[in-house]
């Protein structure tokens, strides 16, 4: 015996290591915030001192971690009937969902304070609406009632590097709306593709994707028309102060890639899809986070570019 | 047996509190670090103080001729 049992009901089984802690964090879905946040802040005409930066994005990911356990806390419901979720630290049953909602929310108020602190104020309350509309307006309102949940959704992902920008520069402008119109625009496609082969986990949950609404036909559709929309915003990113020639030529093949994965996928039926395993879906949903994370690398090339004396217009 | 018997579940707290000191220390060191860098930089800072600071004063353009 040990006394652990002195313990009795204080001490549940699967209990919470540090790490379940972290997993609520989300940080996967950090790592992209952390990249195009720092992509954001160093593209920015004005120079911010490297240990501002640093502070900068921390809390902008910190921020972003928060949402994510406020996501996990609200979502508990459903995370337990998907596959792709129920190992989550909340249906696991290791982090109860009162501990998700205290951490998510004070999360939020140390990174909104913080960031004001280390940056200005509009860059602090840019990421107080963000986690709102990721929580609020995404989580909670569109998610489980509008086949368009992701299309608005999206907005929360794409405000990573505008905050970034506001960090720097203090105010929004051309420059920072077009990585958020860049990221806005990409987040249908690439969601759709990921749904068209996960379908069963959001019928199962209830939740209404488009794939669920209004079948895999009309999702291919809208991916193409998405795709299509996205490549004007990623090519006019190219004509403004953080693009440049170089920024052009990438961002030129990749949407050629994109486009072309979206026409193929267009032009598949549901039989071929399943006779190869969904193939294509998956290549274009893994390119999809290839093109992003190339666009955002291809405006840092850009900036470095700039500083010898190189690259922009 | 003894009461104290290590069970995995200590092992798991202790890792908990570990990481959340490690969380607290690092926060007092990033806030201490961006105050040195703040007021380092000095300049921003200015404000006025009741008495007469030339160098707060907007810079004027000498008018051409004199």
């Amino acid at each position: 015996m040990s006394d652990i049992h002195a313990n009795g009901d204080m001490t549940r089984e699967g209990e919470a290591g540090f790490g379940d802690y972290v997993a609520l964090l989300k940080p996967r879905v950090m790592s992209l915030v952390v990249f195009t946040a720092l992509v954001g802040l160093l593209v920015a005409p004005v120079p911010v001192h490297p240990f501002v930066t640093f502070t900068c994005v921390l809390f902008i990911a910190l921020g972003g971690g928060a949402s994510g356990a406020l996501n996990m806390w609200w979502d508990s419901d459903i995370d337990r009937i998907m596959r792709r979720t129920k190992g989550r630290p909340i249906p696991a049953g290791r982090v109860q969902e009162g501990e998700a909602l205290g951490l998510g929310l004070a999360l939020s108020g140390i990174s909104v304070m913080m960031l004001a602190l280390a940056a200005n104020i509009a860059a602090g309350l840019l990421l107080a609406f963000t986690i709102f509309f990721y929580v609020v307006i995404y989580s909670i309102w569109l998610k489980r009632s509008t086949p368009q949940n992701i299309v608005i959704g999206g907005a929360a992902g794409a405000f990573p590097p505008m905050i970034g920008w506001v960090c720097a520069t203090g105010s929004v402008s051309i420059e920072a709306v077009l990585m958020f119109l860049l990221i806005f625009m990409w987040t249908p496609p690439h969601f759709w593709s990921l749904a068209l082969f996960m379908n069963a986990d959001y019928e199962k949950a209830g939740v209404p994707m488009l794939t669920v609404t209004h079948g895999k036909r009309a999702t291919r559709n809208h991916i193409l028309v998405y795709t299509i929309a996205l490549v004007p915003f990623a090519l006019a990113a190219g004509f403004t102060s953080i693009g440049g020639p170089a920024y052009l030529a990438v961002a030129g093949v990749l949407n050629a890639l994109f486009l072309w994965g979206a026409f193929r996928l267009w032009r598949r039926d549901e039989a071929q899809a399943e006779a190869d395993g969904y193939a294509a879906e998956k290549r274009f949903f893994k390119f999809s986070l290839l093109y992003l994370f190339l666009h955002f690398t291809a405006f840092l090339l850009e900036a470095g570019l700039k500083s010898y004396g190189l690259g922009g217009w | 047996m003894a009461l104290n018997t290590q069970h995995e579940i200590h092992s798991r707290r202790l890792g908990r509190n570990l990481g959340l000191a490690l969380v607290l220390l690092a926060f007092v060191a990033l806030v201490f670090g961006l105050t040195v860098v703040k007021v380092t930089r000095g300049d921003p800072m200015q404000g006025f103080d009741h008495t007469v600071r030339p160098e707060m004063a907007p810079v004027t353009q000498p008018e051409a001729g004199q």
